[in-house]
Order: structure tokens, then sequence, then C-alpha cells
């Protein structure tokens, strides 16, 4: 039986009946249309589906979506403001931290998570804090290379705004 | 002609691909929706070998939302129950007789919602008689042994393929006359390449018309169409294979699954499209293995170091039906490479290939066919013989280096190396990593009681398969096109056979084409992964787009070029000869300042273009090799091994690749960390293992383990430039290089740390419980 949920999804109200065994990843990816979360295990190790859920990262393959009734989720889909790419895109970009894109989603919304509780981490603290995406392509070198130039950016407000390609 | 600028070659050129995916607007095979889409789940056996004695699906069928049961007899009511494999055997679609590894497929669901039909699935009854599992090609070779493949008439044993290189007698004669003979056997485990994205399709043909548009998860789209039209039956002109983004590839999406046959035959049925995407353990526990090699090397040696001879014989553990993805004509790959970076007088390889109750697929992971398991060998042995006569695993590498001027080089099992300097890769990596002072760390270290090591890997690569006289697939020759057109307002679309997975080929092709015609690389635009709408070629795998599709590009460009010299010389007033491409522009010969543009150019090919000529400016071209290409690097690590835990720590990483020419310089770099770290994966965690009835341990990422950014290493990187002198750009391929290179460098090193206790091998994975026990039995044997 479908059970109604409310979310606010990327700052839209969004009203879905869903099996209460669906999963958040799929009402976001087939229900919803934002196909940007990915899924690349159905067992909460890769990553590729990280989403926020009022503010903190979580895999949204291990959330069922009529948990996250009432609740606020943010996509990758919502993170470039008023046409600019936040600095974490941006960064990912300069620093070829991204080679097949699949996992790319994933890990920005991770990173957005740490940079939001600590604005200066080490390469340690973001070699941590990404543990849980996994990356099959770069080796994780330009990744935590991005991070760390978002991370600065975000704090010095150095660099110009990057428009949406 | 006088470059005097640098061109675009060469340039650290942000990727054109980057803004969609870091956006979420990539679109992979998942993403895709068409109308009236219905969803196809498969049963998979749960046994490893057992005789089915019959497929009940009724129940399943009554299920509201299930559209249709397919089970092997469906499928062999349409001649589809099998199919034929890339090596030229055959594989079951959906079983009729037997299953033969665990997940193999033996039914399918197609359901108006995934979720119905994952739950008809359960609804199916099989009934299955369990028999005797065989889970390595030692019991597949013991007498006794079952027959795995007994529907074949010719069959009556395991046995695949008996296949040999080199000169046994020379060789036997080598060892006859060594001073000293060292000898290794390891096994390199069975390893799943893992893209982050599963293989699927969505298959959508249109009964009316014949039509068949599948979108699929492929690195080789034309192959596929091809054999698809062989398989299926269907007209070539009606199959469009479409690769959408492909989050990752790693040679798991080379051969053809059977989902892929079953969505197609399902939607052509029904009328309707088809989307199956595997779930994660689908995917690890059916789709292409790699590896899974025993292997035993001998080499002979003088006491001063100088190689005479190497011997090696391998059991290859093919799984349950012999699918390699390779060149039809190697029956292990390139593993002949086997000699490697040194001047062997005399080599002798012998394999053995059989089947097994495990998936099939013999993939090239990250890989040119087999050479990963080559290159492993060889830098494992060549450490061990230094251990033996006492000298430094650097000093005996440099001793038999194939020297700079021995290029090109013939190796004894038959490849010409197009160009190297060995010494050059290795000296560098030394001098960074300050190889003589860890050798006094080590000394200290060691003092103190600690297990502290060094471990060095001078590979010798083999890509770019390949010339047409060696290298096809099924008959299909290994060469790739290319197509340019230039638009009038100069403008370019370049559409090339081979496919990115993350590779960066629409920013590194559009270089290429810049290079040579002097049009701004932003104003190329690449296609690929359309069949309809590019060149056929065969794909990209095995390191092969920058030495083939790469080729084609430059020789495309080279084509239109000549005519835009041309059309130049015409705009100019002036003789063809005395046209100059000085890029960007087309000058006069002797007088620079009278110039035109490859817009001029392009305008004028439309628009006054001398008389007699064609009006346009494109190409196609079809690159067929001359040769190999043969990418090279020194590869050097220290680690610290905790003798209480096993566990190993890399305390330094330096990683010197010579590919030739570097198109993008960031993206090659890219590349070397990504293989690194798959490299390390493979020496440190990921092995696809069995039990003895055939289950497979390592069926979902809590098992079967890939490294994270926490224990990946940090690298330090260098580089040569040996251009290769046959590619029209000097470049070599460079995707695959430290894949095949670092595993033995990591190995090698922990070995190393360990040799105050006289470990001489451990093998693959090297988790902390495989070194604590290697630590244990030899401190038991001292």
């Amino acid at each position: 039986m479908a059970e109604h949920i409310s979310l606010t999804v990327n700052g839209s109200p969004r009203e879905l009946d869903v099996e209460p065994r669906r999963l958040l990843v799929q009402a976001i990816r087939e229900d919803l249309g934002l196909t940007g979360t990915h899924v690349g295990c159905d067992t909460s190790q890769c990553g590729a589906c990280t989403v926020h859920l009022d503010g903190k990262a979580v895999k949204s393959c291990t959330v069922l979506a009529v948990q996250a009734d009432g609740s606020d989720v943010t996509t990758i889909e919502a993170l470039a403001q008023d046409g600019q790419l936040h600095p974490i895109q941006n960064a990912f970009w300069e620093k070829h931290g991204l080679q097949c894109g699949f996992c790319t989603p994933g890990m920005i919304m991770a990173a957005a998570d740490l940079l939001e509780r600590d604005d200066d981490p080490s390469d340690a603290e973001i070699r941590h804090a990404i543990e849980g995406n996994f990356c099959r392509c770069t080796g994780y070198q330009n990744i935590v290379a991005a991070i760390r130039e978002a991370a600065a950016v975000m704090r010095e407000g150095t660099s110009a705004p990057t428009p949406v390609a | 002609m006088a470059i005097e600028a640098p061109g675009p070659i060469g340039q650290r050129i942000k990727r054109v691909e980057d803004p969609k995916f870091i956006t979420g607007k990539g679109r992979y095979l998942d993403d895709i929706q068409l109308q009236g889409m219905v969803h196809l789940a498969i049963l998979r056996s749960p046994y490893a070998h057992a005789k089915i004695n019959s497929v009940d699906g009724s129940a399943a069928q009554e299920m509201p939302g299930v559209v249709a049961v397919v089970t092997g007899e469906l499928m062999a009511q349409h001649n589809l129950a099998w199919m034929p494999t890339l090596s030229g055997d055959t594989q079951a679609v959906l079983a009729t007789d037997k299953v033969r590894f665990q997940g193999q497929e033996v039914a399918a669901v197609i359901a108006d919602d995934p979720y119905v039909a994952k739950d008809a699935l359960e609804r199916i009854e099989v009934d299955y008689e369990p028999l005797g599992v065989v889970v390595n090609p030692q019991t597949a070779a013991a007498d006794g042994a079952p027959v795995i493949r007994d529907e074949k008439d010719d069959q009556t044993d395991n046995l695949i393929y008996h296949w040999e290189s080199g000169d046994k007698e020379k060789t036997d004669a080598a060892f006859a006359g060594a001073d000293v003979v060292v000898s290794l056997d390891t096994h390199y485990p069975r390893s799943h390449p893992s893209p982050l994205e599963t293989c699927g399709c969505v298959a959508d043909v249109d009964p009316a018309t014949g039509q068949a548009t599948i979108y699929m998860t492929s690195q080789a789209p034309h192959a596929i169409r091809t054999v698809f039209a062989l398989v299926a039956g269907l007209p070539e002109e009606n199959i469009r294979i479409i690769s959408p983004d492909l989050g990752g590839g790693f040679g798991n999406k080379v051969p053809v699954y059977p989902g892929y046959v079953v969505a197609t035959a399902a939607s052509l049925l029904l009328g309707h499209p088809v989307k199956w995407i595997e779930d994660r353990t689908e995917n690890l526990i059916s789709t292409g293995f790699a590896r899974d090699f025993h292997m035993h090397g001998e080499m002979a040696l003088k006491r001063d170091g100088t190689m005479l001879g190497l011997r090696t014989s391998l059991l290859a553990d093919e799984g349950a039906f012999h699918a390699d993805a390779q060149p039809s004509k190697f029956k292990v790959g390139l593993f002949h490479i086997v000699t490697g970076s040194y001047d062997l007088p005399a080599a002798h390889v012998e394999a053995d290939g059989y089947y097994t109750n495990k998936a099939p697929g013999g993939v090239a992971y990250r890989c040119s066919f087999r050479v990963t398991e080559a290159s492993y060998l060889i830098e494992r042995l060549v450490q061990n013989a230094a251990y033996e006569l006492g000298m430094d695993p650097a000093d005996i590498r440099k001793k038999n280096f194939i020297e700079k001027d021995q290029f090109p080089y013939e190796s004894v099992t038959g490849f010409v190396y197009d160009s190297g300097d060995y010494h050059a890769a290795m000296d560098l990596a030394l001098e960074k990593i300050d190889y003589a002072g860890l050798r006094e760390e080590q000394k200290r270290e060691r003092a103190d009681g600690k297990l502290w090591g060094v471990g060095l890997a001078s590979f010798t690569e083999v890509v770019g398969a390949g010339p047409h006289e060696d290298y096809d697939i099924i008959g299909i020759k290994m060469n790739d096109g290319a197509e340019l057109r230039i638009h009038p307002t100069g403008k370019a679309i370049l559409k090339i056979s081979s496919i990115t997975q993350g590779q960066g080929h629409e920013t590194t092709f559009a270089q290429i084409v810049a290079e040579e015609l002097g049009i701004q690389p932003e104003d190329i635009k690449v296609m690929h992964g359309d069949t309809d709408n590019t060149p056929y070629g065969l794909g990209t795998y095995a390191s092969r787009s920058t030495p083939v599709s790469g080729a084609a590009t430059a020789m495309v460009a080279r084509r239109v070029g000549e005519k835009a010299r041309k059309i130049a010389a015409h705009l100019l007033e002036v003789s063809e000869e005395d046209v100059e491409f000085n890029r960007p522009n087309y000058t006069v010969r002797g007088a620079p300042d009278r110039a035109v543009t490859i817009q001029d150019v392009a305008f004028a090919a439309y628009t006054n273009f001398p008389d007699g000529m064609e009006a346009g400016l494109e190409a196609n071209y079809y690159y067929d090799p001359p040769n190999l290409t043969f990418p090279f690097g020194t590869y050097a690590v220290a680690v610290e091994v905790d003798p209480e835990t096993g566990e190993w720590d890399v305390k330094r990483m330096v990683a010197v690749d010579d590919c030739g020419v570097r198109i993008n310089p960031m993206i090659v770099e890219g590349q070397i960390h990504g293989g690194l770290t798959e490299g390390y994966g493979i020496a440190a965690m990921q092995q696809i293992a069995f039990d003895e009835d055939g289950n497979c341990i390592g069926s979902n990422f809590l098992d079967y383990l890939l490294p994270t950014a926490v224990e990946t290493p940090r690298f330090e990187l260098g580089e040569t430039v040996t251009p290769s002198p046959h590619h029209p750009i000097g470049a070599k391929g460079v995707g695959e290089s430290a894949t095949v290179g670092s595993p033995a460098a990591y190995v090698n090193a922990v070995i190393d740390a360990l040799q105050p206790l006289g470990v001489k091998n451990i093998d693959m994975p090297l988790t902390s419980a495989n070194v604590w026990e290697a630590i244990q039995a030899a401190q038991a044997g001292s």
C-alpha cells in the first residue's frame, strides 16, 4: 500500500505516494526525475547516491522514502545557485577531480557536508570524510586537491564565480 | 613545416566533458526512460554446477504487473539459448540443460516495474540437481573431474586450449648453461574491474520497422552491433547501438552479456522498450572477471646477474565459458610480452586454459590482454633473482635492460618494441624517491627490528592493438575509423569509433585536430558512442584509443589539411608548394605576412573553391597501426610492515611513466593516478574468491574490497618522453600502464620488507591476514 509523503526537494515542496519499501534514491531518481544521484552498489558502500537530508550527507540507498517524510532533501542538481557553480563543483573541474563522472555527484555532496562542518580540513581529514565514497577512476588524489582548493576559495572568497555551462 | 608557438598538444586544457557531470546532468544508462518501457530482471543460479530438471514460471507469470517470463526453453525456440563469445566459444544466454557457475542466468521476468520484476523472480520454480564442482584449473585438469561443457560434442575433458610461444629448445639450452636458476610460483588472483556503474541496456525494437535501437553500457558499440547482427540475424543497418555516458568500464563493458540478448529479444517479441540494469551483486558474480592465472616462472642467469633465459607455464582459470575479450590469435592475450624490459636471449611460454565452475569473461581489466600478469611475473622474478645473487634489485634491472640504442628491439617472443629509454625512467624514479637514501634508512630501521622495504617495477607495456595481420576479434580487424567535417564557419565535428568512459576523448581528441589544423580546441565537437553516427572501429579498451583512434584522428586531420592547403593556395593565389602551415595560419613561403586562416579556408571550401574541386572540407580515415606501442616506466614504493598485524603502510610511491608524447598532461596524470590506485587495490585487497562449492565470496562491496581515499597512497609522478616512432603524433597510450606496472612494485616492497625473515612470496592480495600468516610461517620455519 502506498504511503503519502511530503518533502522539500531542492527548495520546492513535493508530494509523493510511495510504497513503504521504496528507497529514497529511487524516489529521487524515478519519481522526481533527478537522475544526478546515482546507484552504484545497493549496499551503502559506494556513496554514489549521497544527498543531503536536512542538511546532512546521507546515502539515499539506505533511507526509505517514507523515512524522509517531512524532510528537506538537497541533491546535486541544486548545488549550483543563481547560475553559478558551487566552489566545490568548480574545483572538481579545475583540479581534474573526475573522470567518468559517476561518483562525482555523491562525492561533491559528501565534500559539501564536510566543508559545512570544517572550513579548513587537512588532507587526512578530507580523505576520512570521503571514505564512504568510492571512485574507480581518479585515485582520489585530485579529488582531495579539489576539496582543499574549494575550502580555500570558500574561506577566502578568492575565486571569481564560474557560470554553469 | 615550421611550427613556432607550442601547439594544443601538450596543453593542460580543462575537460569539456566536466560541466554536465559536476552538475548532475550526465546521462548514464539507468537515466534513460522511454515511453512504454518495461523492466527486466534475471533469475540466477544459486548452484555452481547443477542439472536443470525443470523451470516453471507459471506462478510468476500470474503476478500483477508481470508482462512475461522468459526461460531458456523459450529462448531456444528462437535459437537464442546460446550465443557466441568473443573467444569463439559458446555461452548460454539462459540455461537449458545445466547451470555451470553460481550466478548464471536461468530465467528472466519482464514487468512494468523493476520492484515487481524482482519480486516475481522468487515465484519461478527451478528444480536443480547439484553436480560435482570444479573451482580451480588444477581440479579441472585432474582425472575424473566433472566435465563442465559436456554439451559440446568434441569436449571430453575441461581443457580449452594449450598454447605456446617462444623457442623451447633454445630456452632449455639456456637453462642448461646457467649458473643460477630462480623460480616463482604465484597465483594472480581473480579480480573484477567493478566500474562504479554496472552493466545494462535499454533495448528498443520497433516490431513494425525492425529498427533496433539499443542503449548499452558498451566500450565497443560497433563490434557489439556486428555481433548482434550475426547472433540474432538482424539486418545490421537496422541495429543502432548507443553507448551513453559510461560510468567507468575498465574492460568490464567489452563483452556481450546474456542480459543484452534477452532484453533485445524481449523488446522484439513484446514491442516495448526493455530496460535491464544489473545490481552490484549481479555485476560481480556474472560479468567479465579478470586475471586468475596460476603462474610458474623460472629465470636462468649467470653469476654476474646476466639474464640468459625465461621459462613460464600457466594454468588459466577461464570459468564456465571461454569468453576472453582479446585478439583471437592469442589464447592468453599478449602474455608473451613476459620478457618485459630485459634483453633476454631465450624464452618459452606455455599455457593451458581450463573450464571451471566460475563466471566467464576474462577481460583486460585496465590492461592490454594479460600483459598485467606477464609484467607482474617477470618483475617479481627479477627481484627474487637479485636476492639469490646478492645484488641490488635496481642494479640487476639496469644490467639487463634493453638499451636505448637497441630499439626497435625484436623480442624472442616476436614483439618489435618501438622505442624506449629504460635507464632514464629508472634513474629518474630512483632519484625522485632517493633510493640510495632509502636503502640506508632501511638498514637503520632493520637494525631497530622494523620491517621496512623498497620495491621496484620496471614495466614494459604493449598496447594499441593492432596491426591487421595479427590482430582481430572474431575476424574483425582491430582498426579504427575517424571522420572529420569542417563547417563553413571553421568549426568542426570529429566522429570517432572509440568512446570515453572517463578518459576525456572529447577534450584530447579535439587537441589532436587543433594541433594539425589550427582550429581552436573549443571549436571542435567530438562525437562518439553512437554507431549510426560514427565510423566503424573496435572500441576503447587495452589502451587502444590514443594509439589507434588517436592516430586515425591525426591522419584524418592531415587528409583534410591536404585539401585545406589547396584551397589556401587558391585564396593566396600561389602554387600549393608555396603554401606553408604556420599554425594557425596558412602563409606564403617567404612572405609570412600573406596569410589565410583555417576559418578562411573552410568558408572558401563552400563558397570560393577552385574550379574542378569538389565543395566541402571533410574526410574519413581508417587507421591500421603498423605496430603496437610500448609504453614503459619504473615505479618505486617504500613500505613499512607491522610484524604484529601484517598491515603495511605505503610511505612513498613514485611513478615515472613514459607514454610518449602527452596530448593533455593533466589527463595523463589523472589516468596514472587511477591506474596506480587500481594496482594498489589488486595488490592489497581485491579478490573474487570462491569456496569449494563454487559459492562466490566477493559478491558485494562488503566482501569484495576496493580502495577508499583512506588506504590509497599519495602518488608522486615523474615523466620521461620517448615518442613512438610510428605513431603520427608520437603518443603511446597510458590508461593502463599504472595498473599493469604497479602491483609488482607494491608486492616487491612488502617482500623486500620481509627479507630478514626470508619470505620469498605471498600471493596477492596482500591483506594484512595474508601477510601476517606469511610472517608467522617464516618465523615458525626459522
